[in-house]
C-alpha cells in the first residue's frame, strides 16, 4: 500500500518565518554590509535585489569541538606513494589533518556568510531611519478625501449591505421568543387531550374543544413568519474624512561646464538615492527636476538624469523658475515643499547674493527644508559662502560638501536622518 | 537470479530479454510514478526487503529548499538558524554550486519520501528505491533506530513541539524563547543518553503529562535547593558527596531536571530540543551504513528493473551517471577531497559483503570464514539490523576494500615535529586500519566527552563540568561561548576542568554569573 500525494500546491514559504527571524536577529550586521555596499558602486543597481554578506564569526553557532592538538590518528583514501613508517612535513598552519573529521564540507575556510535580499528588503534596510524632516505642515485641503470603513450594523440600508448572518440570527431570536408561549399551551393542550381521550370518546364535545384549542394554538404558531423585515440587519459603513499630507520635491541639478563627467554623476547618483528614497517612503509625493547652466529648464525624469547639454552657469535661474512653479502650481498653504540643489560650488559671481536673496526672502518661508550638497574638491567659492550666511540664520537650510563618490551616502544619510531636535525646530 | 543483480559482469544471457518498458521519454506522470513504484516494490518483496508503508510526495524545488532547511523534517519550530540554512540553501542553489539532494526521506511511519518536481523520470524511480526501500527498510530495521526513535510518533511530536514554541513566543516574546533556543541548540549534541533507552513519544500522553511534569519538576528541584535543616541522618551522610554521585552525560537533560531557575515552560522547551537530538541520534551513528544500504538497493533494484527490460538503454545510462557521481570518492590529494564520502564506503562495503558471500577468494575465506557460502541476502540483511557505522566497520571492512579505497593512516602527535604514516594497504597494516577507521566513526572519539560534574549545592550554586581529555586533545575555542550558554540555562556561574588521562586537572574554563537574573 501507498500513497501519492501532490504537495506543491501547498505553500512553499515555509522558511519564510524563519528567513525574517535570521534578518531580524542581524538586523545591525546587515545594515552595515548594505551601507557598505552601495557605497562604491553605482546607485542605480540598487534598484536590484541585493547580494550582502556578513561576517560568519557574527552568526556561528558554537558547539562543544576539539581543536587541533594532542594525538589524532586519522584514516584517509587515495594513497599513492607512502610506506608505513614515512615522516610527512606538516604542512602550514600547523594543522595535522587535511580533512577535519569530515566536517569541513563545502566551502569551508568562507569568511564571510553572503545572502541575497529582495528588492524590498534592500531599500528598507536602506533608508531606514531616514525621513523627510518638518514633515508637520497643516495642508488639509478643503476638499477632504474620504476612505469607508467598517462601523456594526444598523437596522436599515440598501439590500446590498444585507447582512445575512445577523439577520438570521435576531430572526431566530424572535422565533424563539414568539414561540415559547404557544408552543408550551399546546404541549398543555395536547396532553390534555390525551387525557381527556382516555376517558371519553373523540365525539365528545369537550374533546372537540380541546381539539379546537389545539389547532388554533398550531394556526397561531404557523403564522410566526420565518423572517421579518424587522429581522433584517445591514453592515454598517461611514466614511472616515482622511487628512493628506502633501509634498513635492524641486530637485534642482547644475549642468554646466565646469561639472565635468565625474561631478555630474556624482549629482546623479545622489539624485537617483534621493528620487528612490521619496517614491519608497512617501506613496505621494510630486517630484519635479530641474536643470539648469545659464538658463534653466523643467524637465522629465528621464531627460533629468540622462541628457547632456552644457554651458555657463546662472544658479539664480534655477531658483526664480522654483519659485515660478511654487507660485503656479504649488501654494504653499496646500504642499509641504523641499528642494534639493546640487552644484560644484562655479557660479556667476554677481549672481550668488542674488542667490542667497531669493533662497532666504523668497523660497524659505515657503519651504520645509532646503537641501544643499556641493561637489567639488577644491576650495568653496562665493556660493558656498552665500549659502553659509543662509544657514546661520535659517534652521530648514543644510548644507553639506561632497568630495567623491564614497561620501555620497553618508551625506545623504546626514541630511535625512531623523533628527528630533531638527523636526522640532 | 544472483548473478542477474550484478551487471558489473558481462551478461550472458544468449537470447536478450524482450524490452517493454515502462516508459521511453524523461517526462513524469503520476500514472507512470505508480507504475514504476509498483515495479519497484515487486522486485524489493522478491528480495525480501521488509519496510514500513509508503507515502510519496511531489514537491517543487523551493519546497525542496524549506524542507532542507528544517533539517528535512515536515514540522519544525521557528528558529532564525533553519533561516540562515534556508538562505545558504537558496545561495547555493541560485549560483548553481549545488544540485539539490534528489530526495529526502523521513523517518516516520508511514515513511514519507519527497520527489522533486523537475526530477526526470528516471530519477523519480532512482529515488523510490534509494529512499522508499532503501531507507525506509532501514529505518524499520536497524536496531539504533528501532531502540531510539518512534517512527509512528515523531510527526505527532514535533506537531506538539512546534504548537508549544509558538505558544511560549506569543506569551514570553520571542526573544526570550530565541535566547533559550539558542543555548538548547549549542548544547545538542549533549542532549542525548547514549545507553539509557528514551521513553516512547506520544502526542496524547506529552500533553496529558505536560501539566503534571510542570509541577513535579518544580517540587524536585525545589528538592535539591531545599534550605531547611535536613535530617540528622542525611546530614551525615552527605558530608563529602558530589551532587550528582555519578557523572552524568546528558546535560540537556541535567538542565532540564535540575536548573534552580528555570520556569516550568523553558524546562519544557528545553526537553522539546532533547527529545528532537535524540531523534536524530542514530542517523548520525549510521550515515556510512544507512547511505550505503539505500544506495545497494537503489543500484541493485534499477539492474534488476533493467534486466527485466522494464527501463531503457538511456534511461539506464542516466541512472548510472548519477549513480556514480554519488560513489565518487576523491582522493585525500584531490581538490574534491572531504572526507570519507559515506554513499562510496558503505556501498563498497554492503557489494563486499555480497561477494565475499557468493564468489570468495582465499583471503575472504581467512578474514571472514562466517560469511562463506551464506546466501548474501541474509548477511547483509543481518549486518544492517545488528550494527552501528563503528562496529559495522569493525565487522566488514575487508582488506580488498582497504586496498581498493587504497586506505592509509597518519598519526599527528603534536609532541613530534613530523606526521607519521603509521599503516597502509598492506598485510601488516589491514587490521589497525580497520580499527582505526571504526574507531574514526565512534562518536564518543569524535566529540569531546564532557560530563556533569559537581554542583555546589551548599555555597554558590555554581555547576561544575569535566571534560575527559582523550589523547590530549584540547577543547576548541567555542567552548568559551557555549559556557555562557551553560551559565545561562544554568542560571549561576559555571566553570569546565580539562582533566587528562591520569585524572589531573590540567585546563580550566569558567563564566562567571555574578547575580540572578544576568541573562534571563
Amino acid at each position: 500500500m501507498h500513497h501519492l500525494i501532490d504537495r506543491r500546491l501547498n505553500g512553499k514559504n515555509k522558511s519564510a518565518v524563519n528567513r525574517e527571524r535570521f534578518l531580524k536577529r542581524f538586523k545591525s550586521q546587515i545594515r552595515d554590509a548594505v551601507a557598505r555596499s552601495v557605497k562604491d558602486r553605482s546607485i542605480t543597481d540598487i534598484e536590484r535585489g541585493e547580494k550582502v554578506s556578513i561576517p560568519v564569526r557574527d552568526i556561528n553557532e558554537p558547539t562543544l569541538g576539539h581543536a587541533q592538538g594532542g594525538v589524532w590518528e586519522r584514516v584517509f583514501p587515495g594513497n599513492k606513494e607512502y610506506l608505513r613508517g614515512d615522516g610527512i612535513d606538516r604542512p602550514d598552519g600547523g594543522g595535522g589533518g587535511q580533512g577535519n573529521g569530515g566536517s569541513g564540507n563545502g566551502g569551508g575556510g568562507e569568511d564571510e556568510f553572503a545572502f541575497e535580499l529582495s528588492r524590498d528588503e534592500f531599500l528598507n534596510f536602506f533608508f531606514e531611519d531616514l525621513e523627510l524632516p518638518n514633515l508637520i505642515k497643516r495642508q488639509l485641503r478643503e476638499t477632504i478625501t474620504f476612505k469607508p470603513q467598517r462601523a456594526g450594523y444598523t437596522s436599515d440600508g440598501t439590500p446590498t449591505n444585507i447582512h445575512v448572518l445577523r439577520s438570521l440570527r435576531s430572526a431566530l431570536g424572535r422565533r424563539i421568543a414568539l414561540t415559547a408561549e404557544p408552543l408550551r399551551e399546546l404541549n398543555e393542550a395536547q396532553e390534555d387531550l390525551d387525557q381527556l381521550l382516555e376517558t371519553r370518546d373523540e365525539h365528545d364535545p369537550v374533546v372537540k374543544a380541546a381539539m379546537e384549542r389545539i389547532h388554533g394554538l398550531k394556526a397561531r404558531l404557523g403564522s410566526i413568519p420565518f423572517i421579518d423585515p424587522f429581522d433584517l440587519k445591514y453592515s454598517n459603513r461611514i466614511r472616515v474624512p482622511l487628512p493628506t499630507t502633501k509634498a513635492v520635491m524641486f530637485c534642482v541639478m547644475d549642468v554646466s561646464g565646469s561639472m565635468d563627467e565625474n561631478k555630474k554623476d556624482i549629482a546623479k547618483r545622489f539624485f537617483i538615492l534621493l528620487y528612490l528614497f521619496l517614491t519608497r517612503v512617501y506613496e505621494k509625493i510630486e517630484v519635479v527636476f530641474i536643470r539648469h547652466h545659464t538658463q534653466a529648464f523643467e524637465v522629465d525624469e528621464e531627460e533629468f538624469f540622462h541628457a547632456r547639454d552644457t554651458g555657463g552657469t546662472v544658479v539664480s535661474s534655477a531658483l526664480k523658475l522654483t519659485r515660478q512653479i511654487i507660485e503656479a502650481r504649488y501654494p504653499s498653504s496646500d504642499w509641504n515643499i523641499y528642494v534639493a540643489q546640487a552644484s560644484d560650488g562655479d557660479n556667476w559671481d554677481s549672481d550668488s547674493p542674488q542667490c542667497r536673496e531669493i533662497i532666504a526672502n523668497q523660497l524659505l518661508p515657503a519651504l520645509q527644508y532646503y537641501a544643499y550638497v556641493e561637489i567639488t574638491e577644491g576650495e568653496p567659492q562665493n556660493l558656498w559662502y552665500e549659502y553659509e550666511m543662509i544657514a546661520q540664520t535659517h534652521a530648514q537650510f543644510a548644507m553639506r560638501r561632497i568630495k567623491d563618490p564614497s561620501e555620497i551616502w553618508p551625506v545623504f544619510r546626514d541630511l535625512f536622518s531623523k533628527h528630533p531636535e531638527k523636526a522640532a525646530a | 537470479m544472483a548473478t542477474s543483480t550484478r551487471p558489473s559482469t558481462p551478461r550472458e544471457e544468449p537470447v536478450a530479454p524482450v524490452r517493454q518498458p515502462i516508459s521511453t521519454g524523461s517526462e513524469w506522470n503520476f500514472e507512470l510514478i505508480d507504475q514504476y513504484y509498483q515495479e519497484i516494490k515487486r522486485i524489493a518483496d522478491e528480495f525480501g526487503l521488509d519496510y514500513y508503508p509508503n507515502q510519496l510526495e511531489i514537491i517543487s524545488a523551493e519546497q525542496m529548499m524549506d524542507a532542507y532547511a528544517s533539517v528535512g523534517m515536515p514540522v519544525m519550530y521557528n528558529h532564525w538558524s533553519f533561516g540562515k540554512q534556508f538562505l545558504s540553501t537558496q545561495k547555493n542553489y541560485q549560483r548553481g554550486m549545488m544540485g539539490l539532494a534528489y530526495e529526502i526521506v523521513i523517518n516516520s511511519n508511514p515513511c514519507i519520501a519527497y520527489l522533486m518536481e523537475e526530477n526526470t523520470m528516471t530519477m523519480q524511480a532512482l529515488v523510490i528505491a534509494h529512499a522508499s526501500f532503501g531507507h525506509n527498510s532501514f529505518f524499520k530495521g536497524n536496531y539504533l533506530f528501532r531502540t531510539w526513535t518512534e517512527a509512528d510518533a515523531i510527526i505527532d511530536y514535533l506537531v506538539f513541539a512546534k504548537r508549544y514554541i509558538a505558544e511560549c513566543e506569543a506569551r514570553y516574546g520571542e526573544d526570550k524563547v530565541e535566547e533559550l533556543v539558542d543555548s538548547c541548540h549549542a548544547l545538542m549534541n549533549y542532549g542525548v543518553d547514549r545507553y539509557k533507552r528514551p521513553q516512547k513519544l506520544s502526542l496524547e500522553k506529552e500533553r496529558a503529562r505536560q501539566a503534571e511534569r510542570e509541577v513535579y519538576l518544580q517540587s524536585q528541584i525545589n528538592d535539591i535547593w531545599r534550605t531547611l535543616p535536613r535530617r540528622a541522618e542525611e546530614a551525615q551522610a552527605d558530608a563529602p558527596s558530589r551532587f550528582p554521585a555519578e557523572p552524568q552525560e546528558n546535560i540537556l537533560y541535567f538542565i532540564e531536571k535540575f536548573a534552580p531557575l528555570l520556569e516550568p515552560w523553558q524546562r519544557e522547551i528545553v526537553r522539546i530540543i532533547r527529545k528532537v537530538a535524540q531523534y536524530f541520534y542514530p542517523q548520525r551513528q549510521t550515515q556510512v551504513m544507512n547511505e550505503g544500504w539505500a544506495t545497494f538497493w537503489h543500484y541493485t533494484l534499477m539492474n534488476k528493473l533493467y534486466d527485466e527490460g522494464k527501463i531503457t538503454d538511456s534511461a539506464m545510462f542516466e541512472f548510472l551517471h548519477s549513480h556514480t557521481s554519488v560513489i565518487m570518492q576523491p582522493g585525500v590529494d584531490s581538490p574534491y577531497y572531504s572526507g570519507i564520502n559515506p554513499y562510496a564506503l558503505g556501498f563498497a562495503m554492503y557489494r563486499d559483503i555480497q561477494r565475499i558471500c557468493t564468489e570468495p577468494t582465499d583471503e575472504d575465506k581467512r578474514w571472514f570464514p562466517d560469511l562463506i557460502g551464506k546466501d548474501w541476502r541474509k548477511a547483509l540483511d543481518f549486518a544492517m539490523r545488528n550494527f552501528k557505522d563503528e562496529s559495522f566497520i569493525a565487522q566488514y571492512l575487508s582488506p580488498r576494500l582497504i586496498r581498493d579505497f587504497r586506505l592509509f593512516a597518519i598519526l599527528d602527535d603534536d609532541e613530534n615535529p613530523q606526521l607519521k604514516v603509521s599503516a597502509i594497504h598492506d598485510d601488516a597494516g589491514y587490521a589497525d586500519i580497520r580499527s582505526m577507521l571504526a574507531a574514526q566513526y565512534n562518536l564518543a572519539h569524535r566529540e569531546p566527552n564532557i560530563q556533569i560534574y559537581d554542583v555546589n549545592t551548599r555555597g554558590d550554586r555554581s555547576l561544575t563540568l569535566r571534560h575527559f581529555q582523550h589523547q590530549r586533545r584540547p577543547l576548541a575555542n567555542s567552548v568559551h561561548e557555549v559556557l555562557k550558554h551553560i551559565a545561562r540555562l544554568w542560571g549561576f556561574s559555571v566553570r569546565l576542568d580539562s582533566v587528562d588521562d591520569k585524572g589531573e586537572v590540567v585546563l580550566s574554563y569558567e563564566c562567571k554569573m555574578e547575580k540572578r537574573g544576568g541573562f534571563f
